[in-house]
């Protein structure tokens, strides 16, 4: 017992320096890990499909599909496996942490562009490096999914018409013939940068426990 | 139509407008402080004159003294109160109107400032003339009139989302910052109070009580100071909503800290339990006030749901259901403030889906319109009521007074945001904390509150007065003065004047669920889990409840769109055909560019048409087709002012909801015409020339004119009627078309045929024509509606 116990601590000491996480909240998501694991090492998407709440959600398949990106590793592969372990869990949870006050100017941009690459990961679904038209109008129409029969022409069209916009703003002068091939990661950080990701982006971790507070006030 | 007299005479007019305008302003002060005691003394004659009258009636006995029928005569006692009233808002605006005339001093000067002065200069001159300043600041009018148009305001057009995601800041900043706040002065001053043992004055009199109530009134964020002054400033909006929304939110604390300090200081001490009650009090008020905004903003926007036939009153609701919001709340001493924010800010997202396009405009400006002029004249009254009143001047009490509120400020919100700095994700820089404590400004709100204290109770009242001026013209003069070079020097965020893009909004939504869904996996109910949870609660039960027909069903990504689409029209028809940017980028994008490319097709050159989705086109050509007919039926000049009114204008949401049921009928002539046509003018006619102006190839592309949306270019080329086709109206009416009139249509000339230009006409001079109304050799020809859209 106390053998494995220093053991995962050691392993969870390496993780708080690969994903900044502190050991208390590895500690909360490793065991929020083992529920949805059901006590295993790895966790498959049915595992994640299982979560009730997560029934009500639009996009829930673009947001467990983003678990399973090899690409949110920073590990430069592509693909995507069919189950991952607590370290990869951790990383893609390292993407949503919020910057301290301690953050210095350059982290944060850091930090946006990390955000960012998340996200255009998430649309980007053939890995192409850009978000064509055709992503583009899938992204609006899974966001519409659960609003009601409002038909897919409305989709189409606010795409259409956002595609406009990031292709005007980013290449203000094409000639009628050109064609834009589709948003590229800066001209993804360039029409969100109002946004400021950074302090968006985020949820907050716990330094509980929730599985005994059962209210989840978050501290962190 | 200034302008153009303006280009023959550019130096002399341009010069002698601000001079004009100051002669206005002087003259009108004048007027205004003459014709007030003239009223104030007439009334009094004529009163004598009939009491005369009738003495001499009664002391003739029977003999009826029958006097000559009065042609002209003056009564001013009837008209007295409207007039005066109506004088006092006339002046008000009036001065409004100088200060924007004189450029320089407006940039200097913040607008409350000159008002003050400029109640200052009237109080002066009535006092002059010798009569009796009328107690213009009485509380009663003050807060029944004066003050709700002004909270409604705020109220209605509140940004909730930094509203809400800054609610715990804003609500510690303002219930404890302004305890503390009030605390601070009261204790301190008292302290002060008591320690002048060479000059024994009347301070040594002043209780605690009075002292903590006179700091409970003084310490209090005022929010028509700060949005006189945040207005003027354009700060980034989360320091805006920060402040403001603390001036808004610390009323609760104010009237629960000034309700029991002024009962126990008749009684002069305080036990435990009363400062319980006062606790459970600050509860009652604050939530009570909430409460009752919300039950009239639902009333609000339940009775906006049937109002689809009577579209003339529904501004109407809206303001009188917030008035009832701000009586009710004012009758059981909760926070009417609060009350009138909630109504707003709770009826605001039913009523918009419900009521028409009109009755929103209407709704802003009757509301910005009374809250400028409310506003203006608590300014001006401040000013009068200044100069009117007994003043104590006690100079160590004004003194203390001024630098504690300072200084309590100061270290109030330093110590407040060390706090909230460990549970705040954006942190709050030094300079944003310098910006709050230095946007903390006084206003009439602490005068009224003092106006109502009562002499016996507290003998030293002038003194609070004098005090509380001295509290309110220091903060608005000199902090009021001084923020704006401050904001510059410190190089503070200023406003993003962006507007929201389809993508922001689009990534807005998309983070909203992916947080909340991250936040399902982890297994813990954060914030995000909640507002998901109320928006379904809303989406499903609510929306169904209060807003009519199809638009409740409608998602808020859709709603945004719609909405944006609407500008566009209306920015279409406002530059009368030609393509105005909404984000000043000038682009030659188009949906060809980005369109994925097509299989070579027969005829490629008009292909390189389409500029607009194809349920726009359907929709557009659907409309202008159908209206075409009706337009050769309607009169022969087109004067915007003179448009036969609308007695069909239905909800545009409706309408873009049924245009999806169109789309299907249209798909049959898409087929036999990729484009609209009609049979061309000959070339010469003015007509044809006018539709050259509108749709021209080379104008489009050298005038490098912007298309980050889609436009659509119309040719209204007609031989028949040289009418022009009014395209809002046209939009709602869309609706009610079923026919297919297949052989009359526009032309949508594709943008490609380089030699159209029709070798006379230089793009440049077109440009000129289309978008800056300038004198021109062309326009000797002109058209009313060309003049009408150059008019602008």
């Amino acid at each position: 017992m106390g053998a494995s116990q220093t053991r995962s601590d050691h392993e969870h000491q390496h993780l708080t320096d690969k994903t900044g996480f502190s050991l208390e909240q590895i500690k909360n998501l490793h065991k929020r890990f083992q529920q949805l694991s059901g006590n295993e090492e790895t966790i498959s998407k049915e595992d994640l499909d299982r979560i009730p709440a997560l029934a009500n959600n639009p996009i829930k398949k673009q947001i467990i599909g983003a678990f399973f990106d090899k690409r949110n590793q920073h590990q430069d592969e592509v693909g995507s496996c069919d189950e991952i372990g607590f370290e990869q869990f951790l990383m893609v949870m390292s993407h949503f942490r919020p910057p301290t006050l301690k953050t210095t100017d350059e982290e944060k941009e850091a930090m946006r562009k990390e955000k960012l690459r998340f996200l255009f990961n998430m649309h980007d679904t053939d890995n192409d490096g850009t978000i064509t038209l055709e992503e583009y109008r899938k992204v609006v129409e899974e966001l519409l999914s659960k609003s009601g029969a409002i038909g897919q022409e409305a989709a189409k069209a606010i795409a259409d018409a956002a595609m406009l916009e990031v292709a005007s703003t980013n290449v203000p002068h094409m000639a009628p013939d050109d064609f834009y091939e589709g948003i590229t990661f800066e001209h993804f950080e360039q029409i969100l940068k109002g946004l400021e990701m950074e302090s968006r982006m985020h949820i907050r971790f716990l330094d509980v426990d929730t599985t005994t507070m059962r209210c989840g006030k978050s501290t962190s | 139509m200034t302008s153009r007299r303006g280009s023959h005479s550019p130096a002399g007019f341009g010069k002698s407008l601000p001079e004009r305008g100051l002669l206005l302003l002087v003259l009108l002060v004048l007027l205004e402080g003459s014709v007030l005691p003239l009223g104030a003394a007439g009334s009094p004659d004529t009163s004598h004159h009939t009491k005369a009258g009738n003495s001499a009636g009664n002391g003739t006995g029977n003999v009826t003294h029958k006097k000559a029928f009065p042609v002209l005569s003056l009564d001013y006692h009837h008209i007295q109160t409207p007039f005066e009233i109506s004088l006092w808002v006339l002046l008000a605006s009036l001065m409004k109107l100088g200060f924007h005339l004189i450029p320089r001093l407006s940039g200097i000067v913040p607008e409350s400032c000159l008002l003050i002065v400029v109640g200052l200069m009237v109080g002066g001159l009535i006092k002059l003339a010798g009569e009796e300043v009328p107690p213009v600041l009485d509380s009663q009018f003050f807060f029944l009139c004066l003050l709700p148009p002004i909270i409604l305001d705020a109220g209605y057009f509140l940004p909730i989302r930094p509203f809400m995601e800054n609610l715990g800041t804003i609500l510690i900043f303002a219930v404890i910052g302004t305890l503390w706040n009030a605390f601070f002065i009261g204790g301190l001053l008292y302290a002060v109070c008591q320690i002048q043992p060479a000059n024994p004055s009347n301070l040594h009199q002043l209780e605690l009580l009075p002292c903590l109530l006179f700091g409970s009134i003084v310490s209090a964020v005022d929010p028509v100071a700060v949005l006189a002054v945040f207005e003027e400033i354009h700060i980034n909006e989360l320091l805006h909503i920060l402040v403001f929304g603390e001036s808004l939110l610390n009323d609760a604390v104010t009237v629960v800290l000034y309700h029991l300090f002024e009962e126990f200081s008749e009684v002069g001490t305080v036990t435990v339990l009363d400062c319980v009650l006062g606790i459970i009090s600050f509860l009652v008020v604050a939530c009570g006030g909430v409460l009752v905004g919300a039950i009239y903003g639902i009333l609000a926007a339940f009775t906006s749901r049937f109002t689809s036939h009577t579209r003339v009153i529904e501004p109407l609701f809206v303001f009188v259901y917030s008035y009832m919001a701000y009586l009710s709340a004012e009758m059981f001493h909760l926070s009417g403030i609060m009350a009138l924010i909630a109504c707003g800010a709770v009826m605001r997202p039913y009523v918009e889906a419900n009521i028409s396009h009109k009755s929103h405009t209407t709704i802003k400006y009757f509301l910005k319109m009374w809250s400028s002029v409310s506003e203006t004249l608590i300014f001006i009254f401040l000013g009068v009521a200044t100069v009117d009143g007994k003043h104590d001047w006690n100079w160590t009490f004004v003194t203390v007074t001024v630098i504690l509120c300072l200084v309590a400020r100061v270290i109030g919100v330093v110590g407040l945001t060390y706090m909230i700095n460990k549970f705040r994700i954006v942190k709050l820089t030094t300079k944003d904390q310098f910006i709050i404590a230095y946007g903390g400004l006084r206003g009439a709100i602490a005068f009224s509150l003092g106006f109502l204290l009562k002499k016996e109770l507290f003998p030293l009242r002038e003194m609070f007065l004098t005090a509380i001026i001295t509290v309110i013209f220091f903060t608005v003069f000199v902090q009021g003065m001084t923020i704006k070079p401050l904001v510059e020097l410190l190089a503070v965020k200023k406003k993003q004047e962006a507007k929201r893009s389809i993508n922001e909004e689009i990534h807005t939504q998309f983070l909203d669920h992916l947080l909340t869904g991250i936040e399902d996996i982890c297994g813990h109910y954060g914030h995000h889990h909640w507002k998901d949870k109320l928006n379904r609660f809303n989406k499903k039960y609510v929306k169904k409840c209060l807003i009519a027909g199809e638009r409740s069903k409608e998602p808020q990504l859709i709603a945004f769109y719609h909405k944006l689409e609407m500008k566009q029209a209306i920015e279409l028809v406002e530059s009368g055909g030609g393509v105005k940017m909404p984000s000043a980028m000038p682009s030659t994008v188009s949906m060809q560019n980005i369109q994925p490319k097509k299989p070579p097709l027969a005829k490629p050159v008009e292909r390189a048409l389409p500029q607009l989705p194809k349920g726009r086109e359907e929709e557009i050509r659907k409309i202008l087709r159908s209206n075409l007919q009706r337009t050769r039926q309607r009169l022969r000049s087109y004067n915007r002012h003179t448009l036969v009114a609308d007695p069909y204008e239905d909800g545009l949401g409706d309408l873009l909801i049924k245009k999806q049921k169109m789309i299907e009928l249209e798909k049959k002539i898409k087929d036999m015409n990729n484009y609209l046509t009609v049979p061309a003018a000959p070339p010469d006619s003015p007509t044809m020339c006018r539709a050259r102006l509108a749709s021209d190839p080379q104008a489009y592309h050298t005038k490098s004119v912007s298309d980050s949306v889609p436009a659509i270019q119309v040719d209204l080329a007609s031989p028949q009627s040289p009418d022009s086709v009014n395209m809002m109206d046209e939009f709602r009416r869309a609706g009610q078309q079923q026919q297919q009139q297949e052989d009359q249509g526009l032309t949508m000339r594709p943008p490609s045929r380089p030699g159209e230009a029709g070798g006379a006409r230089d793009p440049q001079k077109l440009t000129r024509c289309l978008s800056d109304p300038g004198p021109s050799a062309d326009e000797e020809e002109d058209e009313p509606f060309l003049e009408e859209a150059k008019g602008d």
